[in-house]
Order: C-alpha cells, then structure tokens, then sequence
C-alpha cells in the first residue's frame, strides 16, 4: 500500500457495500417474493422479510407446476436443461480436444484450412443465423429432441483454439520423451495429454455448463413440446399477459432455481470459473 | 536452432488417416449447423419468393434495399446501437469503480469479490423475470418506491421507460464479468509502476487517471467490444422476458427483430437479408477485437 | 551392448537449410562420445537424428550393425537424457520410470526390480511417489537418468542434461554420469557447448562447426593436436593465442614459412628476459590487464611493436586481434604497463594454414 489514506479504508468499504447491495438486492427481493402467498403480492402488499410458504411453494413449483400457462413441473424442466448443458459443456470439450490434438500434432493435408473453417465459427453466435439452423435443424428432424438442443451450440471454435493454446505450450521433449518410451499418438493423448490439460478441461467445463444451462433464444425456437422446455424457457411462459394470473412466488421460486446450479458452480469453483472465463476470451 | 511454425510443434506424428477421424466430428457440426445455414440464409437474401412458395427469383440486392429503406429496421439498427453504448458505459464505469475499490488489501476483499461475481452466472430471462417484478408497476417494489417519490412510472404504455429498464437490467447483469476482468487488468499492473508514481509525487486520483487507466486500455477495449456483443445478443433474453420488444417496438432490437419477423413467417428474403447484415456487423466486431488484442492498446 | 556408425549423415530441412552437410564417424561398444561445438552446429540435430526425431535426408546411421534411418525411436533401443529432462509431470518419479517398460508389456516384477535397483543406483529411492515438480533439479536430472537407465538400452543419448543446473552441481553431476558409464559400460552420445564437460568425459570427442565435423579423437591429442583454429580457438580455457604471420611476423614461427596462422596456448607462454630457445617464439608485450583467479594469474598484453595492423577478427571464445594472452602460475606477474617478454619453446607451438582450415605442422 502505498499511503495511508486519513478514513482508512472506510470509503471502499461503504462503496463495495453498495455494490453487493445493487447486486444482491434483485435475488433478495426474488426469495422474499417466493416464501409469500400469491393474493399479497399480486395486491402490491409484499413484504420485505420472507413470508411462511416457503416449503408448499418450493414443492409445487419443482413436483407439480404452476396450474397457469406451463403444465410442466419445473423438476422436469430442471433436467431438461441439464442435459442440454451437459451435452453441450461435454460435446464441445470433447470434439475440441481431439482436433486441436489432430491440428497441433500431426501434418496433413488441408491441415490450415480445417483450422481455418473452424475458427471463423468463433464470429458468428446462434442467433444470427437461427432461422436457416432451424430450418436444418428441422429438416433433420430433430426438433424437441436434445440432440437438436445442443448439436448446433457445440459447434464453436472457442474451446479448440483454447486446447490448441495449451498444447503449443506443451514442451517438445514430452512428445519425444513419450515416443522414445514407446508411446503412439492414442497413447500419448490418453497418458500424458489428457492428464495434461485436466485443469483447462475442467475450467472449460464449468463456463460451458454455464452457458448451456443459460441458453434461452434457440431452446425457445427449436421446442414445442412442454415436455422438452427448459427452465429458462419455462420461466417466461409463466409470466401472463394479464398480471392478475401470474402466480409470482411460483415464477419467483423458479427464478432462484435457475440461478441455483450455475452460481453454485461460480462460488465453489471460482478459481476454475476466472480461469475459464478469462481463457475462453482471450 | 530450427525455425518453428507459430501453428504447430516441430516433432509430430505421422499417419495418414488418423487426423482426419479426429478433426471429423468437429468439422461436420461446424459444416452442418454453421455453413450450411450461413450459406443458406446469404443466397436466401439474394431471392424473392412468391405468396405460395411455388416459385423464386433472383433479384440481387433487392430485398437489401427493402430492408433499409423499412423505417422501422433502420429504427432498429439505431436503437441497438443506442442500447449497446448506453449499457456498456454504464456497466463498465459501474464495475471499474467496484474494481478499483475491490483491488485495495482489504480483509473482507475475497467476500465483496464473491458477492460481486456470481451474477455472471444468473441467466437474461430470469435477470429480465427478476427486474420485471420489481419494476411492475401494480404490484413491483421498486415501482411503489419511485411513484412514492412523484415518479409517473409506467414502463407498459411509455417506451423511454421501457429501454431504460432494459438498459438498467442488462447493465445490472454484465457488472459482474466487466468487474473481474477490470480487477483481474488492475492486479496485472506491477505494484512498482504505482509506487514510482506516488514518489514522483502523484495524489490518488492523478495515480488514476494518469497511470491506472492508462494502462488498463487493452481491458477497457476489450471489455466495450465484448459489452457490445453482448448488448447485440444476450438482451435478448431480457427483453423477451421483459416487454417483448414493446411497448410500439420501443424495445426492438435487431436480434429482435429477426426474431419476431421469422415468427411471423412470410417474406423469407428479408429475414435471411437481417440475418446476413446481422452476421456482417458481428464479423465487423469481432475483427475491431482482434485487431486491439493483437495489437494491446498500451503496450 | 552396440556401436554406432554414421556415414556420410546430412541434414537439409524442407526449406533448403542445411543443418547436418555430411558426418562421418563411428562410436565403439561402450565408448563414451561426447559432441561439442557452439551452439547452431548441428550437435543436438545430429543427436536427434540418431535418436529418431529428426529424419534423416542423406547417408546411414548404424546401431549395432542395423542400419536405423527407418526405425522409430521407440524401436531403435536407444534412451535420451533431454536437456529440460522431459519428465511427465503428472506421474510420479516410480512412474516416469516405468512408463516405458510398461508400454513395451513387460511384467510388473520385472519392472519393478528394474525401477528399484535404477533408484538405488542414482539414489532417490526416497522419492519413488514424488511428482517432479516436488523435486529439485538435481534431483529432476536423476529421474530423467533414471528413465534412461531402466530401459537397460544399446545406447545412451544425453542432450546438454546438465546445463539446467548450477555450477556445483553440474560438476558433481558430470563425475556421477562418468562413473553410471563405465559402471554399465553402455555406449554414449552426449551433447554439451562445454569444452571442460566435453574434455573431462569424452573418450571420444567430436568438436562440430557449421554442420561438419572439425576433428574427431582422444580429447587430449585433440588438445595436443588441434586441427584446425577453430578447434584450437574452442578447446582449452583460456583459448589459444593465435597470430596471423604476415608482414613482421613472417618469420616469427622461425621456419620462415610464410603466411599462416601460429598458435600458442596460454599456458605455454613463459615470461622471461632471455631470448627464447632456438625454434623458438619470443613476444615483446605491454601489460595492459590483469586477471588474478587464485591459483593462477591471466596476464593481457599487447605486442609492443608498432605500426602492425591486426588481421584476424575476433570471434566468440577468441582473444581481440593483437592482444595476447599468457597464463602465469601463482599470484606472482607484472604489474599494469610494464613491458614483458613471454616464450614459448619449439615444440609448443601450433601452425596453421593462412585460412585456418588445416594444420600445417607435424
């Protein structure tokens, strides 16, 4: 520290304080509203310290489902949306891995322009071109099913541009190492490459499971069936036009059990999440 | 010794077949859900269909034209801009004042930067559920408190109301990412730089704007590139949750609008051309990227 | 148990570069060769080319009567100390070991007696379940050691393995290598830029320059016999005095012989104030530095003639033109500016062609 400052450390404390506050406030408000009755809130009367309905909310929102516009209970949103995640965050990782293997360790043919036609994914997100996806998606029926959920969100050059990274910093003399030990390409991926890069998979996961679990704009296109939503879809078909029906502690309890896994992830595994998030970027 | 390749180690392996399997899983997901519908959708944009789908023409930049010359995009492509800029500068200097405060040694420094970070993790439909709930104006909590104060609040019939709350929402949202990677900029700069700077006799404030924040450029590059992106895309699922692009399309945006136009089906042309444009300016910034971090603003 | 041959070796890599122009020379059943040469000479390539890594694009290289350009590495019999020591770092000293038996199937027993007697030898049995990285860098080097040594191959390969390590332990090291050597009695290529590792290992030594072999032999004839000035200039320290023959030293090598290049090493060089013996050299110097080392003293002149202008161009490991070096026992010299005469007997001095490629005496 370079100088003492005369209030000590009084005015970062009282401006971070704020901060959480800001930041915090929003998912206050969101459990208070999820331990109340509907008739109070949907009268503007909610109060400020949560409420008795905590446990019969929570349970029809996860086991039954709110008896207005969604049918579903969101337990089966909740799986929905993990599987998508998990496909994603798995499926990206593990096509990834295997071709920057290809495009780092060996010479081929067309090696540059395979590296090329992938990179180039790395500009365009899904939602520009959900319309045309979506026609494919559909032409090869894969509509409402979880393959049509996560094929075209796996398809991103960020995770193989991150392994390719890694493995340029893998040092040669491991390569030789293992070939002088007898070790062929499947061996050398599985014995030392893979343990290798435990920590960036690892990291990789947890932001792609994030960003799968989040996805709202191509699940909402490519599922009809109320079975097949996920809960971030699910969320916003609770919330009718007319306020008067929405049940609020429902949608609200909903709310927080679709923040619930990814911030868990986020707060137990924040070395990993920086990691990754910083990794992915760059 | 050897010159190397930036692209490739220097030993490798030799076989014929074994490269192609491993790049082939990638490289078909990427074909088929990537170039096959970007091609799509660049030579649908070229096409006009008739009322019955029975037959289509060339018509070059036609539907380009349309586009543009519909009040209601060019209306669109304006807001978003407006959307993007406004969010950005509001979610980075909110999140570079925590960062800056974060970044002093303070015992409870891991604790604030917990609670600042894991709203990264909350998704835009639910940051637009929650917002939208406090904000309503019958029964939201935050709506009581500003018509308590004389506030007219009513962001369903008035649209500045309505873009503000999206702007607050989605600014809300990103002050998470931009403070970690504002603090994680602020901890790369040696504490050495800092030092001379306070020996040559540089207050606080001046150490700020003439050493922190100069160096901390490439991070603010970075960031206001990645805030627009973000402000082009992941609104999306705040404004759906939220007004819907309403109210009188005070709230659309393009990736909205592409939305709500190939919901309403019809001229297949124009929604290819919005998507084409769309994947133009996403290309336009993501090279504005990588020329800055290649590059590094300061360095 | 093998001898490697190498005829004719070149290395000439896609874009034209010629790294390896023709290498000849051939390392007996259980000899100690060491490779040594400024860096960019080809010695680690050509070390790497004998190991497998580095294919080969002309001549034959021979391991135990097996002609191996072909051959993978894993299949050549051959284990490779890397300069960085290439341990995996994620297994286990035990493991790093054992990871190329198994992958040749051998039985567990079997590689585990292996391991443990390999451990015993180098003496970081303590270690077997530490991962590298807990280790320190002698301790690193004997692992990497180690893994070679399990392998019970037809050939040692060391590239450079000591030059991560201090100066203390780098010498401490080099003795145990010599002594592993002759213990197993394993035919060695070892590759170092070190003229005194080089010097005190070899039983053969190859001194490379440029991608071709300058002179391959016993270290000491090669320290009594350069070949050329460039092996004069790069084996022994402090190097060899060189000194063009022209003009007024035409005649200083007393044969009279004309242009060329006159060696003398530093510790050759006796000041004195008679002449010198017949045939042999006497240098008028002015002391202009001095270098006191403890047991010895470098006294820095230069030739007090004047109106000469020097002709050679110092390269790295050689003295600027006209200075001349002379190596004094004890701590007993000439003070700063006062004028010496140094000598050197007849049979002391090196004589090289005008380009330095040869050696034009016996």
């Amino acid at each position: 520290m370079v100088e003492r400052q005369k209030f000590g450390n009084l005015i970062p404390h009282v401006i971070l304080c704020i901060g959480v506050l800001i930041v915090a406030f929003p998912i206050y408000i969101a459990f208070v509203a999820s331990t109340q009755d509907t008739a109070t809130i949907a009268n503007g009367q909610m109060s400020l310290w949560p409420g008795p309905h905590f446990l019969d909310t929570y349970y029809r929102t996860i086991f039954v489902g709110s008896s207005g516009t969604t049918r579903e209970p969101v337990a089966m949103m909740m799986f929905n949306s993990l599987v998508m995640a998990l496909m994603i965050a798995v499926g990206k990782i593990a096509i990834s891995i295997i071709s920057a293997f290809a495009i780092v360790y060996f010479r081929f043919p067309f090696r540059m322009s395979i590296f090329w036609l992938i990179f180039i994914t790395l500009m365009l997100p899904v939602e520009v071109r959900i319309y045309p996806t979506y026609k494919i998606v559909a032409q090869l029926h894969l509509l409402d099913s979880y393959a049509g959920l996560s094929l075209p969100l796996i398809a991103s050059a960020t995770a193989t541009l991150l392994f390719r990274q890694f493995f340029m910093t893998v040092p040669d003399e491991l390569l030789e190492a293992s070939r002088i030990d007898g070790a062929g390409p499947f061996r050398f991926f599985k014995d030392t490459l893979l343990p290798l890069s435990r920590t960036n998979m690892a990291a990789l996961f947890v932001i792609l499971f994030i960003l799968g679990w989040n996805q709202y704009l191509w699940p909402l296109l490519i599922t009809t069936r109320d079975d097949m939503q996920t809960i971030q879809t699910g969320i916003r078909k609770m919330i009718a036009s007319h306020d008067a029906l929405t049940e609020w502690p429902v949608v609200m309890a909903t709310a927080i059990l679709a923040m619930l896994p990814p911030v868990f992830i986020v707060v137990a595994m924040q070395k990993l999440f920086v990691r990754g998030l910083v990794e992915t970027e760059k | 010794m050897t010159t190397r390749g930036s692209m490739q180690k220097q030993t490798v392996f030799q076989s014929r077949l074994l490269p192609y399997l491993l790049v082939a899983p990638q490289l078909a997901v990427v074909l088929i859900f990537f170039y096959w519908p970007a091609v799509q959708a660049v030579i649908q944009s070229f096409l006009v269909q008739d009322a019955f789908g029975l037959s289509t023409t060339f018509v070059w930049f036609d539907n380009y034209r349309d586009l543009l010359a519909e009040p209601g995009y060019f209306n669109a492509i304006v807001r978003t801009f407006v959307f993007s800029f406004l969010i950005a500068l509001s979610s980075l200097s909110a999140a570079l004042l925590l960062a800056v405060m974060a970044d002093k040694p303070l015992r409870a420094g891991p604790f604030y930067r917990t609670m600042l970070i894991w709203p990264y993790a909350i998704a835009p439909p639910v940051v637009g559920v929650l917002w939208v709930f406090m904000l309503n104006p019958s029964l939201g909590i935050l709506a009581h408190g500003l018509r308590a104060m004389g506030f007219d609040w009513n962001p369903l019939l008035d649209g500045t109301q309505a873009a503000g709350l999206i702007i607050l929402a989605a600014a809300w949202k990103q002050i998470s990412y931009n403070f970690l990677f504002f603090l994680a900029g602020l901890q790369a700069i040696p504490s050495s730089v800092i030092e001379a700077a306070a020996i040559d006799g540089a207050r606080p404030a001046r150490r700020f704007w003439t050493i922190i924040f100069p160096l901390l450029s490439p991070t603010i590059f970075f960031l206001i590139v990645v805030n627009i992106v973000y402000a082009f895309f992941d609104t999306f699922g705040i404004i759906d949750t939220m007004t819907r692009g309403g109210p009188a399309k005070a709230t659309e945006t393009l990736v909205y609008k592409v939305y709500q136009d190939g919901l309403l089906g019809g001229n297949l042309g124009g929604s290819a051309a919005q998507s084409v444009i769309l994947m133009v300016i996403v290309i336009g910034l993501t090279a504005i990227q990588f020329r800055f971090v290649e590059r590094k603003v300061n360095y | 148990m093998a001898n490697v041959v190498l005829r004719n070796v070149r290395k000439t890599y896609p874009g034209g570069v010629e790294a390896i122009k023709g290498v000849d020379f051939e390392v007996g059943d259980g000899q100690f060769c060491v490779l040594v040469g400024p860096s960019g000479c080809g010695k680690s390539t050509l070390l790497r080319m004998v190991a497998g890594l580095e294919t080969i694009t002309g001549g034959e290289i021979d391991i135990g009567g097996r002609v191996v350009n072909e051959v993978e590495p894993a299949e050549r019999d051959i284990a490779m100390v890397f300069q960085n020591y290439a341990l995996y770092p994620h297994m286990s000293v035990y493991n790093n070991m054992a990871y190329g038996l198994r992958n040749r199937g051998m039985a567990k027993g079997e590689i585990d007696t292996r391991v443990r007697e390999a451990a015993q030898i180098l003496e970081i049995m303590p270690m077997l379940e530490r991962k590298p990285r807990q280790l320190s860098g002698g301790q690193r080097q004997r692992v990497a050691m180690g893994r070679a040594i399990v392998r019970q191959p037809k050939v040692f390969l060391f590239d450079e393995p000591l030059s991560n390590l201090d100066a203390k332990l780098r010498i401490a090291m080099r003795v145990e290598i010599r002594k592993l050597q002759r213990r197993l009695n394993t035919t060695s290529i070892y590759v170092t830029h070190d003229q005194l590792e080089a010097m005190t290992l070899a039983d053969i030594l190859v001194v490379m320059n440029g991608g071709l072999v300058e002179q391959i032999g016993n270290p000491l004839e090669i320290y009594k016999k350069p070949a050329t000035t460039f092996v004069a200039s790069f084996i022994g320290a402090p190097p060899m005095n060189l000194i063009p023959l022209q003009g007024a030293d035409a005649n200083l090598a007393g044969a009279g012989s004309g242009a060329g290049i006159l060696g003398i090493r530093p510790e050759d060089l006796v000041i004195a104030n008679e002449p010198a013996p017949p045939g042999g050299v006497s240098l008028d110097l002015i002391v202009e530095a001095i270098e006191q080392v403890g047991a010895e003293t470098y006294v820095y002149g230069v030739r007090s003639r004047q109106g000469e202008t020097p002709t050679v161009s110092a390269k790295p490991g050689e003295l600027p033109p006209g200075e001349i070096l002379v190596r004094v026992p004890g701590q007993s010299g000439p003070a700063i500016g006062e004028r010496i005469r140094a000598v050197a007997a007849r049979d002391k001095l090196h004589l090289f062609s005008a380009d330095g490629r040869k050696r034009v005496d016996s």
